[in-house]
């Protein structure tokens, strides 16, 4: 290779460098002024990194055993040695509380991480190809939505057996339309596009194209809608152990705690179904929140 | 009525896949059914029996053709926790989810329509912040907690309303039956007390429901008035010198129901799973209870049941949706 030859590329790189850079620092400019205009978003971003760090460490925060009874401290209120006081069988919800944000969390991202994939491949299929794998998929996406969604997923984790890998499984379902649709929509809009054409041109087949090209681009939509049905999917695992379905007791879960206080709200004992509810809300909560921050940033047009 | 009739035709696709993931649902997934109808303490030998009786052994399409027939004879197979046929249960149940649902349908219609309105004519506003904060908080509030929250603060803490346990309390008598609501029977048998009586049970839970309906129905009213109201028509109206309400109630409102009509079939999703927690919660005795009493006690006929009815009952709500949506916007008339 002659010195002459490679004088274009060194003239371009540069060039190219300083385009990455600047559009890197315009993206992260952009990020700071969406979170600078919008403290809320901020907010969610310091909650989401609490509820991470209690997933990941809980066990090792929480001040007791979350299964160690004592009938002698049974049903105290909140105080000093139990901050979110004790629950019927002398358990410290604190640490009942700290201890389950791992399992609730854990199902609600498998199952999102689930009908990532598949909703994600099956809208983009369906969107790239059109004609029969678009009308099966949207048959599939149809027929599911045809149920009231909730009700779908009871009705899957009874007739499947009632463990966690498949309430996992039914809150993937119930969303599988959601995804399929959202990546189908996004890949219609790009299959024409000119990139995907270029691409074509220079000899890539149709599966490359779809992975290569057309999937990083809808990858930030699609990562906005995990953020926004993360909330939901969490809702979903809660309500589905507050009936009796998934996890059991005297495993430490939100659903599981607020239908255990449930009976004694009505004499009174606030505390035992308060805390673990309030600490399930404020996820979903911070959840939504972060999922609309972070569509601001994607794609401001949708700014509501 | 041509329209209409196609629009009927429609829906049969779907009702067709409903009966067959309800179908699948029971047959084709592991998880064996016939140990589910025998119950935890079956030996082997009656759990054969019961394979045999129910028809399991026999090849798929043929079992699907026995659902179907069965189904079409209204007959969705007999409840083991209370000796009775599920369908039988689930009519005399409906009534009171249907009740539930309604009373806090039009409880949220009435209080996110006008909130939407006011947000988006009053843009920035305080009351425009009220309905952004009830938006993303109502779709993050979990009912089975938010009824709890209620029942300790109006029944334990104020006394305001009775305890959570069910449509009536023990002393009452329900009123003669005509529609099965109680509300309106009672109004019908002239019995105020037993008004008041069935109106304080069903404040809190229908309160819970639609808290959480409200939140889906004030953010599509208030983005769908924002739209109408910076439309060219309402600019002429408004130079026309109409008053500000006329302008706002008749010619924007109207236009702006459209897409909130629509919206509704997504609220129904809401409600109708949401309604199953909150019976739950309030011991009401409607059909979403009954759900949940079946799958604990693994007695799967009223579950697969209540699963088909819901179904039904959605596809059903989202074609009159579509009806009405056909009926007050004349481009969705000329669409087919």
């Amino acid at each position: 290779m002659s010195a002459s030859e490679t004088t274009p590329v060194d003239v371009a790189a540069p060039a190219v460098a300083r385009a990455t850079a600047s559009a890197r620092a315009n993206s992260f400019a952009h990020i700071r002024y969406v979170l600078g205009e919008n403290p809320v978003t901020l907010f969610a971003a310091l909650l989401f990194a609490a509820y991470a760090l209690m997933a990941l460490f809980g066990p090792l925060f929480a001040p007791y055993d979350p299964l160690a009874s004592d009938t002698v401290r049974a049903l105290r209120p909140p105080d000093w040695h139990h901050w979110f006081g004790t629950d019927q069988l002398g358990r410290d919800i604190l640490s009942r509380v700290i201890v389950a944000t791992r399992i609730d969390l854990g199902i609600a991202l498998a199952s999102v991480a689930l009908v990532f994939a598949a909703g994600g491949l099956a809208g983009l299929a369906a969107g790239f190809f059109g004609g029969w794998v678009d009308a099966v998929i949207g048959r599939i996406a149809d027929t599911i939505m045809a149920f009231p969604l909730f009700v779908l997923a009871m009705g899957i984790v009874a007739a499947l057996g009632n463990t966690i890998p498949n309430i996992v499984l039914a809150t993937a379902i119930i969303n599988f339309p959601l995804y399929a649709r959202v990546a189908r929509a996004e890949t219609l809009t790009r299959r024409e596009a000119g990139f995907v054409d270029a691409a074509r041109l220079s000899g890539h087949r149709d599966g490359a194209l779809l992975l290569l090209q057309v999937l990083p681009n809808i990858m930030p939509i699609m990562v906005v809608q995990m953020s926004l049905t993360m909330g939901y999917a969490i809702l979903n695992a809660a309500g589905l152990s507050f009936i009796g379905l998934g996890v059991r007791p005297p495993t430490a879960e939100w659903g599981i705690m607020v239908a255990e206080g449930a009976s004694f709200i009505v004499s009174g004992e606030w505390w035992i179904a308060l805390f673990p509810g309030a600490t399930l809300m404020l996820a979903v909560f911070c959840f939504n929140l972060l999922g609309d921050g972070l569509r601001d940033i994607v794609d401001p047009r949708r700014r509501t | 009525m041509r329209a209409v009739l196609s629009r009927l035709a429609g829906a049969l696709p779907t009702l067709c896949g409903v009966v067959l993931v309800t179908f699948l649902l029971t047959r084709v997934l592991p998880g064996d059914t016939a140990t589910y109808f025998a119950g935890p303490t079956a030996s082997a030998e009656s759990i054969a029996q019961i394979r045999t009786a129910l028809g399991l052994d026999l090849p798929l399409p043929e079992q699907f053709w026995r659902y179907v027939v069965a189904l079409s004879h209204g007959d969705l197979g007999m409840s083991l926790t209370t000796g009775q046929p599920v369908r039988t249960e689930l009519i005399t149940r409906l009534p009171a989810s249907a009740e539930l649902t309604l009373c806090a349908l039009l409880l949220a219609i009435g209080i996110a329509v006008p909130l939407g309105v006011l947000a988006a004519v009053r843009q920035g506003s305080l009351i425009d912040h009220v309905c952004r904060v009830v938006t993303t908080a109502g779709v993050s509030l979990p009912v089975f907690f938010t009824g709890l929250l209620l029942v300790y603060v109006f029944y334990f803490l104020l006394g305001w309303f009775p305890a959570p346990l069910g449509r009536l309390d023990a002393f009452a008598t329900a009123p003669a039956h005509v529609t099965g609501f109680y509300l309106i029977d009672a109004l019908l048998a002239h019995d105020m007390e037993t008004f008041r009586a069935a109106f304080a049970q069903i404040v809190l839970p229908a309160v819970t429901l639609a808290l959480f309906a409200l939140a889906p129905i004030a953010r599509i009213t208030r983005a769908s008035m924002l739209a109408v109201l910076g439309s060219e028509f309402i600019r002429t109206a408004r130079a026309s010198g109409l008053s500000g309400p006329t302008v706002i109630l008749t010619y924007a409102l109207r236009n702006a129901l459209l897409p909130v009509v629509t919206v509704l079939g997504m609220v129904f999703s809401f409600l109708l799973g949401a309604n199953v927690l909150v019976e739950k919660v309030f011991a009401w005795p409607g059909i979403g209870s009954f759900a949940v009493e079946a799958l604990i006690a693994s007695d799967f006929a009223p579950v697969q049941g209540f699963v088909l009815t819901m179904a039904v009952l959605y596809v059903l709500l989202n074609l009159g949706i579509d009806l009405l949506n056909r009926a007050i916007d004349p481009r969705a008339r000329r669409g087919t």
